[in-house]
């Protein structure tokens, strides 16, 4: 194992280019570790987002050597190609600067697709009762530890070619949401997350489920919302 | 403004799957119409139509007949998995069929070349 | 004008029957596809000729049928994915790529009951 890494970091806004840093190797370290020492020994322009450090809030998201990854979680053990990093921004996302992107667009997307919850009941009615092995809830428990991250609409490729698809995340979100029993407003996500905005324009391509820090599996969702919407559609109620 | 994703970010089983099943289904949709026609040419008598099949005893051609059957076989357990991962009890990317889609290629693919050959 | 017709090609209740009838295709291709792969590997057998194929579509109805069931499929089967990756692959706009699947699948449709015709009558 050699003693420095040497890491490729994208610098700049609207265009840029890759600058070289040599950062001491340590054991245990991680992808995060390596840019902290760049901005704070090497450059202290360089611009990135972390939080919690320790996988909870998903801020550190980057692309690795490629890949979309939490930075804190990413071992450069794990990912290291001889001594070599590349260290980049998420794809698919407006760069504000170096590695920090305009999240923007990803939670309007969020709420494209109705990916609110809307009830009718009030604190001065009873508690719902929600059977937590019933089909419904068990497909909804599988896709609500989303942090919105970003790592899995950095990954897919129809976000890439389809500019207004609304993505993974949002989709895997209405899916809970179309699985929770007491939301009221079934009619019009369905409505939201059909056609080539939405769950149609999905090709399983599976970079979403194989990337997700959290094991959620957005193609699992986004196949669900195409039977209902499919049901839907039939039964006249897409309109 | 926005970076995109290169090779890396697809290196994985699925979208592998993705790719074969698009590239094979369009040439499969682009060879249709010239297979049709082929066909069609029944139409002018037996004779005609004979003389038009000489010209596929061509060593290239029976290439081509070979990859188009491993195209269709790989398309059509491809687009079995599909049907799976949308329609059936949820199991992940249910990476086993694109085992069995390879699979399928091969044995289909061989059968084919040993009916050609005998 | 082609803001309103995207809207058309790409409204949620078209692209949901879309969906439901490429899926509905796929299930009647995938059963097709299996026997013709059988009778292929079984007719090139000893090399292809005119009398031996004519002698087993000729006033099949059999054949017949089974063929144009086929190729039914095929014209709905086929332009839908076709139109997506002229979409998405040759930068075609929602009704461009449209209108060329749609040539694809009359092409198909007629050219392949031509086909079926010729062999079977």
């Amino acid at each position: 194992m050699s003693a420095t890494l040497k890491v490729k970091v994208w610098r700049g806004k609207q265009s840029g280019e890759f600058v070289g840093y040599e950062v001491p190797r340590l054991g245990s370290q991680t992808v995060l570790d390596v840019v902290t020492h760049i901005q704070r020994h090497l450059d202290p322009s360089l611009s990135y987002r972390f939080a919690c450090r320790v996988g909870m809030c998903g801020s550190c998201a980057m692309t690795v050597n490629g890949v979309a990854r939490w930075t804190c979680r990413t071992h450069v053990a794990k990912v290291v190609q001889g001594d070599a990093l590349e260290i980049a921004p998420l794809s698919n996302l407006p760069v504000i600067k170096d590695l920090a992107t305009d999240m923007r667009e990803f939670f309007d997307k969020w709420a494209g697709a109705k990916g609110q919850f809307k009830g009718k009941t009030t604190r001065h009615d009873e508690f719902a009762q929600v059977k937590p092995e019933s089909r419904e809830r068990a497909a909804a428990n599988a896709g609500i530890e989303c942090i919105g991250c970003g790592v899995c609409y950095a990954s897919c490729d129809v976000v890439t070619w389809r500019p207004d698809f609304l993505g993974p995340a949002a989709l895997n979100r209405a899916w809970t949401l179309a699985n929770d029993v007491r939301d009221t407003a079934q009619r019009e996500r369905l409505k939201a997350v059909a056609g080539d905005v939405g769950c149609h324009a999905c090709h399983t391509q599976g970079s979403c489920s194989e990337r997700c820090p959290k094991e959620i599996e957005p193609t699992a969702g986004i196949a669900g919302l195409k039977r209902l919407t499919a049901r839907a559609a039939v039964r006249g109620e897409l309109e | 403004m926005k970076r995109v994703n290169d090779f890396r970010a697809r290196n994985h089983p699925s979208w592998w799957a993705f790719l074969v099943h698009r590239v094979s289904g369009l040439l499969l949709a682009l060879f249709l119409p010239v297979h049709f026609w082929a066909l069609g040419q029944a139409l002018h008598g037996e004779a005609a139509f004979e003389g038009f099949l000489r010209y596929t005893d061509a060593p290239l051609f029976k290439f081509g007949e070979w990859g188009l059957v491993v195209l269709l076989s790989l398309h059509m357990m491809g687009g079995v998995r599909l049907l799976l991962i949308e329609f059936g009890p949820w199991s992940g990317q249910r990476k086993n069929w694109i085992a069995a889609a390879v699979g399928f290629g091969i044995a289909a693919g061989l059968a084919f070349a040993l009916a050609l050959v005998s | 004008m082609s803001a309103r017709m995207s809207a058309v090609t790409n409204s949620a209740v078209t692209q949901a029957k879309l969906w439901y009838w490429q899926r509905i295709s796929a299930m009647v291709l995938a059963l097709c596809v299996l026997v013709h792969l059988g009778v292929m590997i079984y007719a090139v057998r000893g090399g292809l000729s005119a009398a031996e194929i004519l002698g087993r579509t000729r006033g099949s109805i059999t054949f017949g049928a089974f063929y144009t069931v086929f190729v039914l499929a095929c014209a709905v089967h086929v332009p839908i994915g076709f139109a997506r990756i002229c979409e998405e692959w040759f930068g075609l706009t929602g009704l461009r790529a449209a209108i060329v699947a749609k040539l694809l699948g009359l092409i198909i449709l007629v050219m392949g009951l031509r086909a079926v015709y010729g062999v079977v009558l």
